[in-house]
């Protein structure tokens, strides 16, 4: 009993295309994508603010979709392609919502940003939001504790192309 | 030359923040790193009669599990445990002995090869207790409460006061437990250099605090460690005193000679600071025009059974309205529960609350406009010291502010507007906080291409430091802002405190110009001595540097360039470091002031309030950054609103133990909770505080804005709700 209860589970091969790179990992199963990111790949621009999937800091964009990375087991997502914050600018330009969130100060203390920018280029992609309220509303699972939401709000806007 | 200071201004360290490129505590990577996972006691007083830690250790993986039975040297003098901003007492001391002083300390701390692993194996630690009798409930042990010294002294005769008034308001307001709840986890990563040398990065609002904390209680050299914080996920207070994660990290490191990082979990951190439960009770007397006759205060919060934490929660009224008689008491109730700390206006947030609400009260009893009662006691004066402000645009605050909010279409009568199923309320309270400035150095070192590196141990925690710097240094060096480096929260650059209470701003801007004068100066020595130099007889105070020269004042066709003047002297950099010191001014009172005004709108038949606007009117002199600026006060008005409304923190005293350790149940505002928020920058010119007229807006923005809106709830609804934060079950009772 005592044997099984030390027991570590035995790490499984899987491969992860992240911003574009082909990547794979040996990973014990019980590694959340967010710990494979940051701690197996170095890409501690993905945040862990609760890892409890309560503040959206570890937002990152899996096949395209925002997803909570604390929430999502590595194994599961073997083969995905999986966009972090680090994979927004291309060319050393930066993604029109790095930029918006630069212009209207969208951030103070900058741990929530990375999350916040996925989560705002998945509402994108969504295409659900039209107004403020929608947004509100939509970018409610990413917590920013400095208070930015006004800003935030105005920076996806400018983003999406509206007034 | 002014093209930087008090512009919308860019944060300097954006692009970092936006692009994941900046670093926190817990990132940096280090050879062979290990990571700590913490246990904490499920007890809240006691003592470990058993702690077996056979099991983890059996873990592949596991190194070690340091406990207070097995771990390396600590101090055991409390000087080595208090940081600068210790309140008085004994500090707590992670690890040291088998006492449980409060439910959630940490009793052991796991080391493994991975974090995951370390988390598993903290599972299998075995505890056993001999539990003693506690108390965690301010209410229930209120009739313990100890005075404190007297920080206000009485005025007059109160009693009296009150009794001869024609009208009268008394009551109680009570303010919960509320966590600050910073994004980042609270954080430390030990990086073992050899030779005993350590390099902890460590989530903290004062890396020189913390390097000074770690030598006493490691008993170490200050060479042998370095303190580095470049980037802050957020503190609002909890980081003023070293975290217990930055011993444990550090013991581990020593213990095991290898790197190590303690992260703590969301549920862990609640076992830390925290803005104290407090009973505020508030009496107004008035004469029936409005005038108050006497103001009293009295303030009972929770702290610690080892520490006496204090903060300033009844000095406010006397300072802000006039009034011949008033009392002011604070006393604590000590519990078995974990220190508080300074949260986000500590002391101004819960205790002008009361007294902002109360005011509220006393206007409607008066059938006084809330606006008109507080011009009928504004003061011009602060009475306690009966001096006169630096500056005080408070007036300017109300009116600006209320035009902006239409307050003058306000119908008084509760319940009187509507918008369609929903209850409208208007409310407004008034803010005030302290404009404070400490030494500061800052070293500028300049090369002759024109570029200049300046730097400080100052911390940035999101308040904006770096671009503040970077603003007032390309003034002052006459370079644009893209030839600034700043350099800020390493224990090892020129001295600077703890960032908090407001202090920063004016304290490293004024840092930032002494230090630029003495290149200033250097660099008029060099052109001086030029042939036939525009500049041979001009005096220091006649040149300022503009567009890459050193220019006359009063002449500016007399110039000469940075980089002619340090190639003369045959040098390639001017390196200068100044410790500013503000002069000492015992005839002026220094505060920041606010008018906060505030729309509400309840569903009358669920209770739900929804805060729909925030006009935020704030007199804090000179601002240095408008863009950054603003957002201060709105993050500290999106404060307001979760005090208001969102945060408590619950306790189950059966057990002494927080029943809402998380960010899930521990409710703080989300983007659907936030509305229009206006910030208003009223113009305070000020000749008195310091050379460029700033204040500092940190805490401001928060206080007022929790009374402006109870004051919105009661107008909306007629329900006067004194217990915070303002939950729906409390409007449908």
């Amino acid at each position: 009993m005592a044997d099984v209860t030390h027991q570590i589970p035995e790490p499984i091969p899987i491969d992860l295309v992240v911003n574009g790179v082909r990547r794979t990992l040996d990973l014990v199963p019980w590694t959340t994508l967010l710990d494979a990111l940051r701690d197996h790949l170095q890409l501690t621009g993905t945040k862990k603010g609760c890892d409890h999937g309560q503040c959206g800091a570890c937002t990152v964009l899996v096949n395209g979709r925002r997803v909570n990375s604390c929430l999502t087991l590595a194994v599961m997502k073997d083969g995905a392609e999986i966009t972090t914050v680090e994979g927004l600018a291309s060319d050393g330009t930066l993604h029109p919502l790095q930029q918006a969130f630069i212009d209207h100060d969208a951030f103070q203390c900058g741990y929530c940003t990375p999350g916040q920018i996925c989560s705002a280029a998945g509402l994108l992609a969504e295409g659900h939001a039209k107004d403020a309220d929608q947004i509100r509303e939509l970018m409610s699972g990413n917590l920013c504790r400095c208070g930015a939401y006004p800003n935030i709000v105005a920076a996806i806007q400018q983003a999406m192309g509206r007034p | 030359m002014n093209a930087y200071v008090g512009t919308p201004t860019s944060r300097v360290d954006g692009r970092a923040k936006v692009t994941g490129a900046a670093k926190y505590a817990g990132e940096f990577p280090a050879d062979g790193l290990l990571h700590g996972f913490v246990v904490e006691a499920t007890i809240p007083c006691g003592r470990i009669a058993r702690l077996d830690t056979s099991e983890a250790l059996k873990v592949k993986g596991v190194l070690d599990v340091l406990t207070h039975a097995k771990r390396p040297a600590l101090a055991d003098k409390d000087e080595a445990w208090k940081d600068e901003v210790a309140p008085e007492g004994s500090p707590f001391r992670p690890l040291y002995d088998d006492t449980i002083k409060f439910n959630g300390q940490p009793i052991a701390l796991v080391v493994a090869e991975d974090w995951e692993t370390a988390k598993f194996a903290a599972t299998l630690v075995r505890v056993e207790y001999e539990q003693n009798s506690f108390a965690t409930d301010l209410e229930g042990e209120r009739s313990n409460a100890a005075e404190m010294d007297k920080p206000h002294e009485p005025r007059g005769d109160a009693a009296a006061g009150l009794a001869q008034a024609d009208v009268r308001h008394d009551a109680e307001y009570v303010i919960p437990t509320e966590h600050h709840n910073p994004m980042e986890l609270y954080a430390t990563t030990a990086v073992w250099g050899g030779n005993g040398k350590l390099t902890v990065y460590d989530k903290t609002q004062g890396v020189q605090n913390v390097h000074k904390f770690l030598c006493g209680v490691f008993d170490r050299k200050p060479e042998d460690i370095r303190v580095i914080s470049p980037y802050v996920g957020g503190a609002f207070g909890s980081g003023l005193r070293p975290q217990y994660q930055v011993v444990l990290a550090t013991l581990g490191a020593l213990a095991l000679k290898r790197s190590v990082r303690v992260v703590l979990t969301r549920q862990q951190m609640y076992g830390l600071g925290y803005r104290p439960m407090t009973i505020e009770r508030v009496a107004l007397g008035a004469r029936s025009d409005g005038r108050l006759d006497a103001v009293t205060h009295e303030a009972i919060a929770v702290t610690s059974r080892y520490e006496d934490f204090a903060r300033n929660d009844t000095g406010w009224a006397e300072q802000l309205y006039s009034s011949p008689n008033s009392r002011f008491s604070h006393k604590l109730v000590h519990l078995d529960v974990s220190t508080p700390c300074d949260m986000r206006a500590p002391g101004a947030a819960s205790g002008v609350c009361a007294l902002e609400c109360a005011m509220d009260e006393l206007a409607i009893a008066l059938k006084l406009d809330p606006i008109e009662l507080r011009l009928k006691c504004y003061s011009d004066r602060d009475q306690s010291e009966n001096l006169p402000y630096s500056s005080k645009q408070l007036r300017e605050c109300y009116a600006r502010g209320a035009d902006a909010f239409g307050w003058s279409r306000r119908n008084p009568a509760p319940r009187a507007m509507r918008d369609g199923k929903e209850l409208v309320g208007w409310g407004m309270a008034t803010g005030v906080w302290e404009a404070l400035q400490m030494p500061v150095a800052v070293r500028i070192v300049l090369t002759s291409n024109g570029h200049a590196e300046v730097s400080c141990a100052a911390s940035d925690i999101g308040t904006g430091t770096y671009t503040i710097v970077a603003q007032v240094a390309a003034d002052a060096l006459g370079l644009p802002i893209e030839n600034i480096s700043v350099r800020l929260a390493d224990s090892t650059l020129p001295q600077a405190p703890v960032e908090g209470g407001s202090w920063m701003a004016a304290s490293s801007a004024h840092a930032v110009l002494a230090a630029a004068e003495e290149v200033r100066k250097e660099l008029l020595r060099l052109a001086g001595k030029m042939p036939g130099s525009p500049l041979a007889d001009a005096g220091l105070a006649d040149t300022v540097l503009i567009d890459g020269s050193i220019v006359r004042s009063s002449d500016s066709s007399r110039a000469v360039s940075i980089a002619d003047a340090m190639r003369h002297g045959n040098i390639e950099r001017i390196e200068k470091e100044k410790l500013n010191q503000f002069d000492e001014d015992k005839k002026h009172a220094r505060n920041t002031h606010s008018a906060v005004f505030a729309e509400v709108k309840v569903d009358e038949q669920l209770g739900v309030i929804r805060v729909t606007r925030i006009v935020s009117a704030v007199a804090a002199g000179r601002i240095l950054n408008t863009k950054t600026g603003r957002s201060q006060i709105m993050g500290g008005v999106v404060w307001g609103i979760g005090m208001a409304l969102h945060e408590e923190t619950v306790m189950d005293h059966r057990f002494g133990r927080i029943m809402n350790a998380n960010i899930a149940e521990y409710h703080i505002p989300v983007n659907a909770d936030i509305h229009d928020i206006d910030v208003i920058f009223v113009d305070e010119p000020d000749a008195h505080i310091n050379a460029l007229g700033v204040k500092g807006l940190g805490e401001i923005g928060i206080v007022g804005v929790p009374a402006a809106i109870a004051n919105a709830v009661y107008h909306a609804t007629g329900k006067r709700i004194r217990r915070f934060p303002i939950t729906l079950d409390k409007l449908l009772d």
